[in-house]
């Protein structure tokens, strides 16, 4: 941590997303610099999902704009987007049921065409995730909460992203395996990959990033230094239970 | 001929008969996969293959290549027809499913059965009310299979079938492109997620679909010799109790309830009153809707895809 | 923009001419029809350039304003707001007077119009409604017509003591196709209802010895009416056959209003209030205590009661029935009446009724072309309009509304 993040890869700029007529995010802005761990924090229904969502052009900022290595990406597709290095690891373990733990990971692969490099990445996926090796001929549908999460969030690395979206890797899971996967989060950006972060769970989330969001009825309401955070009295108050 | 020969007779033929409302079967099961559309024109691409297939057919039969080339007729024929309603399967995607992909189930229902209705009454104008004969190529000789009779056209149209579907199974499973498809359709938003081209990968199945079914068309027609502007309807309906109970969105599942539907057909016709066939294969098609939506093969309502 | 929409048009010009020079240059024999396959082709490619043209102009104009109404809506809204007296009043003078004025061949095709009119509202019910799509909606009326026949024939029932025994044997068929597809999804309920329509028609077509299959039943009496008079004395009941067609137009107009009423009723009542409630969100309507089944059968059997009238009375002025009057197609020309005229919207529903039937019969060359316009109109509808021509003005939201990704469920 404290290191120098040099370029934001990710900037938003007042991003306005509605359903129909709910207005679910109200004017955010925020940045992601190159190589960080960023993590956007708030209770349920403030509008984290739906932000990443917006960033990765399946639901349509109205209003706003979106850089994304200094491109306007809030008009592009959601598979142009993917395209230009940005992979999400969506809420609630959506993988593909009926297919294989390996051809959920092959599909992560799909713009890729560097076979040996896809082999490669498909053998760190297996070392972060270990269980993930031992049942990739099983069907995505039959894997536990806890190893469809994992599977998620390889897919998105199967990708191999200049940004990693991860919506609330977290949820529903055991302690045990949460630590396993926060620790993951670490060991990847060590490699170089910058990761945008949402989490109900504020403290582990905090304790990961370096710096944070905190969102409240699709609006931010405060930003710092991770750590700041932690220590910020209203944010222990009301995510931190203390 | 003895008990055992008709029985093996009525096997083949149910076969032959089931191969055929699979292979329509599995144009409705990759369409509903891919867009959860009930595809009601389905049953008149099927027809507009029977209708290529007799026109070149004809065709090349005027310049005798019946005689001369019987395997590279037979190649052209569907391969034509095939690739015409391939055509036809993308254009009705881009024209009457692509701008109500959002819509209401209600609207692009509407909107399937409406291009039916176009289509249907588009080639009885144009073709006619009447049959239109297909050249019998084939001729009439028959195999004799342990006393039970198959004709040369049974043979290859069973064989031909089971090449299709292989081959269905092939890309499906084993291509880039077919993976994309089998992923568009259990999951379209994080397919885009991963870069995939959802609008690609469900024009492709609006080929591949329809493709088959004419292949189906130019079948029928080569064995019962005939085609007609409205006869896809009643095949329509057979291949879609096919694709329903064998659990729709499931390729295996078509094919075996194409051929589950084909046995009953032939079973019923073998032994009780056949006017009465059609009859019985609307009630199967209710009684497992109403018993096992989920058909045999389908996993659960709400996992119902490729 | 422009060079984009060029690029278009010449794909579609190469698909057009993929898909219409075989099927409409090769009929019959192997020559080819240059002259028909060309004229269909460059009919085609000129409205690809009109709409080309009409897309260019539309670009250097300003966008159109999304909050104003378009016309037909606001036609559709003065409909809705104009005191009943002004509208109903003339109608019902001009319905009332128009067979003093008519031949008889235009009568009969507005008994057809009326008829098809019932059928649609009936209909309406099902699909406009409770939102369940019924494409076996023609064997409703099937029972109606078969109804009266048989008891009429064996039995010497007249119309009227036929009618409610044929009213109840429809409400009860609706029933058995409604109570089996209750919990299944739309798709699935439109393949069920055709499969029970074409169920119905079979048996119809194979029960000799009940129906007469393909010949038909032939013989019926035309609908009755009764009046008193004092002959030698006594009070007496003479027995009018209605045989004329102003006759049968007036007794089928009369069927037509009261339909009217009764639908219009239903509408606003707390049934159609709670119908439209299912057709919205079944699960919502559920939850807040709608008892969704109930309603659901409730719907089947009015809108197969309602065609069971029609059947009885077209039987009625026939006099003649077989199963080829009851082919899919009759339900898809039914189901076309209620889309463009808007489902749910009753105006609308009459007006298109008269147009569909009375146009294709007024315009004799055009009949050929008529179904082939019904399922181009059916599928232009959904796309551009799917409220219909006079929008039902609270209806006029869920069919714009987008589909919810959500809906697909967790994979
Ligand atoms: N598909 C949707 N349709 C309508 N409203 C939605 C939809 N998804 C989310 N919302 C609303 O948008 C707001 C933000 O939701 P979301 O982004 O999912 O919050 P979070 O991820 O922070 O829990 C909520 O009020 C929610 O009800
Ligand atoms: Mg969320």
């Amino acid at each position: 941590m404290n290191q120098d993040y040099g370029d934001n890869i990710l900037t938003l700029e007042d991003v306005h997303t509605y359903y129909e007529n709910i207005h679910a995010l109200k004017g955010i802005t925020c940045t992601v610099p190159k190589g960080s761990i960023v993590c956007l924090i708030g209770a349920n229904g403030a509008g984290k999902t739906t932000t990443l969502l917006t960033i990765s052009g399946v639901e349509r900022a109205r209003r706003g704009r979106i850089l994304f290595e200094g491109q306007n990406i809030e008009t592009l597709p959601p598979e142009k987007i993917a395209a230009l290095g940005i992979a999400q690891s969506p809420e609630g373990r959506q993988i593909f049921s009926r297919m294989s733990v390996m051809e959920n990971l092959e599909m992560g692969a799909y713009l890729r065409k560097d076979k040996e490099g896809i082999q490669q990445d498909m053998e760190w996926v297996f070392s972060l995730f270990p269980v993930l090796k031992d049942r990739y001929r099983q069907k995505g549908g039959t894997l536990s909460g806890g190893e469809q999460q994992m599977l998620a969030i390889g897919r998105a690395l199967m990708q191999q992203p200049k940004l990693l979206l991860l919506d609330e890797p977290s949820l529903g899971l055991a302690p045990k395996i949460i630590e396993r996967i926060f620790e993951t989060i670490q060991e990847i950006n060590k490699n170089g990959m910058t990761i945008f972060l949402v989490e109900q769970n504020a403290h582990m989330a905090l304790t990961t990033s370096d710096i944070g969001y905190v969102m409240e009825t699709g609006r931010i309401v405060l930003e710092d230094d991770a750590s700041a955070l932690l220590e910020n009295k209203e944010v222990q108050k009301a995510y931190l239970g203390e | 001929m003895d008990f055992s020969a008709f029985i093996l007779q009525q096997m083949v033929n149910a076969l032959f008969l089931g191969s055929i409302y699979a292979l329509i079967a599995l144009g409705y099961t990759m369409v509903y996969g891919i867009i959860e559309l009930i595809n009601f024109a389905h049953g008149e691409l099927f027809t507009a293959g029977a209708f290529i297939g007799v026109i070149v057919l004809s065709g090349l039969q005027q310049i005798g290549w019946v005689e001369t080339h019987f395997v590279l007729t037979l190649f052209i024929v569907f391969g034509l027809a095939m690739a015409y309603v391939a055509v036809l399967g993308v254009a009705l995607e881009h024209v009457a499913y692509r701008p109500l992909r959002n819509a209401s189930r209600l609207s692009a229902l509407l909107s399937a059965l409406g291009m039916s209705i176009f289509l249907s009454n588009g080639m009885m104008l144009s073709q006619g009310v009447s049959d239109r004969a297909y050249p019998q190529v084939f001729g009439l000789e028959s195999i004799d299979f342990f006393g039970a009779m198959i004709s040369h056209s049974q043979v290859f149209i069973i064989l031909l079938a089971f090449v299709l579907m292989v081959g269905l199974q092939f890309f499906v499973h084993r291509t880039r492109l077919g993976k994309a498809m089998r992923a568009t359709a259990q999951n379209r938003t994080i397919a885009r997620m991963l870069g995939i081209n959802i609008d690609q990968t469900i024009r492709i199945t609006f080929m591949i679909g329809p493709a088959l079914g004419a292949a189906a068309g130019v079948m029928v027609g080569l064995y019962y010799g005939a085609v007609r502007f409205d006869m896809g309807f009643i095949f329509m309906i057979k291949a879609f109790a096919a694709a329903i109970l064998g659990g729709i969105g499931s390729i295996p599942g078509a094919v075996l309830g194409g051929l589950i539907i084909g046995g009953i057909e032939v079973a019923w016709a073998a032994f009780l009153p056949s006017a009465w066939k059609d009859v019985t294969t609307f009630t199967v098609l209710i009684l497992v809707l109403y018993l096992k939506p989920s058909g045999l093969l389908g996993e659960s309502e709400a996992d119902l895809r490729v | 923009m422009l060079g984009q929409e060029i690029k278009k048009l010449v794909i579609y010009t190469i698909f057009l001419a993929i898909i219409i020079l075989p099927m409409l240059g090769f009929t019959g024999g192997a020559e080819f029809q240059a002259e028909r396959a060309f004229l269909v082709f460059g009919i085609g490619v000129a409205l690809l350039v009109l709409n080309l043209i009409v897309k260019v102009i539309r670009s250097h104009r300003p966008p159109p304003d999304h909050d104003k109404p378009s016309l037909p809506e606001r036609i559709g809204d003065r409909l809705h707001r104009i005191p009943k007296i002004f509208t109903l009043g003339p109608l019902l003078l001009a319905a009332g007077t128009f067979p003093l004025v008519a031949n008889n061949y235009m009568i009969d095709v507005g008994i057809t119009c009326l008829i098809y009119v019932c059928l649609g509202l009936g209909l309406n019910i099902v699909v406009g409604l409770c939102g369940l799509l019924d494409l076996g909606y023609i064997a409703f009326y099937a029972v109606g017509a078969y109804s009266y026949s048989l008891l009429n024939l064996t039995y010497g029932f007249s119309f009227w003591a036929a009618l409610p025994i044929g009213v109840v044997l429809g409400m009860i068929c609706g029933c058995i196709i409604g109570y089996p597809t209750l919990k299944m999804r739309g798709d699935y309920l439109a393949i069920v209802t055709l499969g029970f329509g074409e169920i119905i028609r079979l048996v119809l077509n194979n029960w000799d010895d009940l129906t007469a299959g393909p010949n038909g039943l032939f013989g019926m009496k035309r609908p009755p009416l009764y009046y008193p008079t004092i002959e030698d004395g006594g009070l007496d009941m003479v027995t009018y056959y209605l045989t004329s067609l102003p006759g049968l137009f007036y007794f089928i107009l009369v069927i037509a209003i009261l339909i009217i009423i009764g639908v219009n009723r239903l509408d606003k009542s707390r049934i159609g209030r709670a119908w439209i409630a299912i057709r919205e969100d079944e699960v919502a309507a559920e939850l807040s205590g709608v008892p969704t089944t109930w309603l659901k059968l409730l719907a089947y059997a009015m809108g197969a009661g309602f065609a069971s009238v029609a059947g009885a009375f077209f039987a009625a002025k026939l006099s003649y029935v077989n199963p080829n009057f009851f082919l899919f197609m009759e339900s898809c020309i039914v189901l076309s009446i209620v889309v463009l005229g808007g489902i749910g919207s009753i105006p609308g529903i009459i007006i298109a009724g008269f147009i569909l039937i009375a146009v294709p019969e007024v315009f004799r060359e055009l009949e050929a072309f008529r179904m082939l316009a019904f399922g181009a109109i059916m599928t232009t509808m959904m796309i551009i309009r799917p409220e219909g021509l006079i929008p039902a003005s609270r209806k006029k939201r869920e069919f714009h509304r987008q589909r919810d990704e959500a809906e697909r469920g967790p994979q």
